[in-house]
């Protein structure tokens, strides 16, 4: 088992309900880790609904959802950035 | 190399003399303001910008550390905003210093490219009637496309 921090911003934070929460798991990949949420609650579903329209970061860096979670403390999902 | 994320504003004339006060045998400064814009229709209340601290900070030195590998700079700013702003008000510069005007021009623009779709921000717009998450645009990624050749 792995303990990871799990950050949501922007719309995304918005539609799971909460900026971050702590998760026990043992999943492999990035695509991995996000089934897992799907299955455990609708509001997931819901914001994991376009992986497309996702960006993911493992540890303060940008990476993609077939990453592996080796190693791993932080991962933080959101919408594509729009700074500037 | 100067990396600044911060909720209040900044001045940009102080900020711009300083970073030209700062610079040794540089022969050109290029500076960048964005500033924010109000909508057509229904006018813009306040602009929220949220962020990834400790990401953000890292994208950015990232990103100013690629420009300093492909452009000879003697110097390069960054300041960027979070929180919340009003129309006309000033989200972020860039200032860029080199021995000559095009890698100045060339590193600010690189800059620009990459922190809007490459430094975890994001901006929504608050007016009377609504409020909603700004979309990226796909010519924001494409925009990073035309530095392929440097990466």
């Amino acid at each position: 088992m792995m303990t990871l921090d799990i950050l949501y911003f922007a719309w995304l934070r918005e539609r799971v309900g909460e900026p971050r929460e702590v998760v026990e798991t043992n999943v492999e990949t990035v695509a991995d880790l996000v089934a897992e949420l799907v299955a455990k609650d609708e509001r997931y579903a819901l914001a994991f609904a376009d992986m497309s329209s996702l960006r993911v970061a493992i540890d303060q860096e940008l990476t993609d959802f077939t990453a592996s979670l080796k190693g791993a403390r932080e991962v933080a999902f959101f919408p594509p950035m729009t700074g500037g | 190399m100067d990396i600044r994320v911060q909720e209040e504003p900044f001045h940009f004339g102080t900020e711009a003399q300083a970073f030209s006060d700062a610079q040794d045998g540089a022969g050109a400064i290029v500076t960048f303001t964005g500033l924010v814009r109000d909508l057509p229709g229904t006018p813009l209340d306040v602009m929220e910008i949220e962020h990834y601290p400790g990401m953000t900070e890292r994208a950015l030195a990232k990103i100013a550390q690629d420009a300093s590998k492909q452009w000879e700079l003697s110097g390069s700013l960054i300041i960027h905003r979070f929180g919340a702003m009003r129309p006309g008000d000033q989200i972020m510069m860039v200032a860029t210093a080199s021995k000559h005007r095009k890698d100045a021009f060339e590193a600010a623009e690189f800059l620009m490219d990459f922190l809007k779709s490459r430094a975890p921000f994001w901006k929504r717009e608050i007016t009377a009637d609504n409020t909603s998450w700004v979309e990226s645009k796909p010519e924001d990624e494409d925009a990073l496309s035309r530095w392929d050749h440097i990466q």
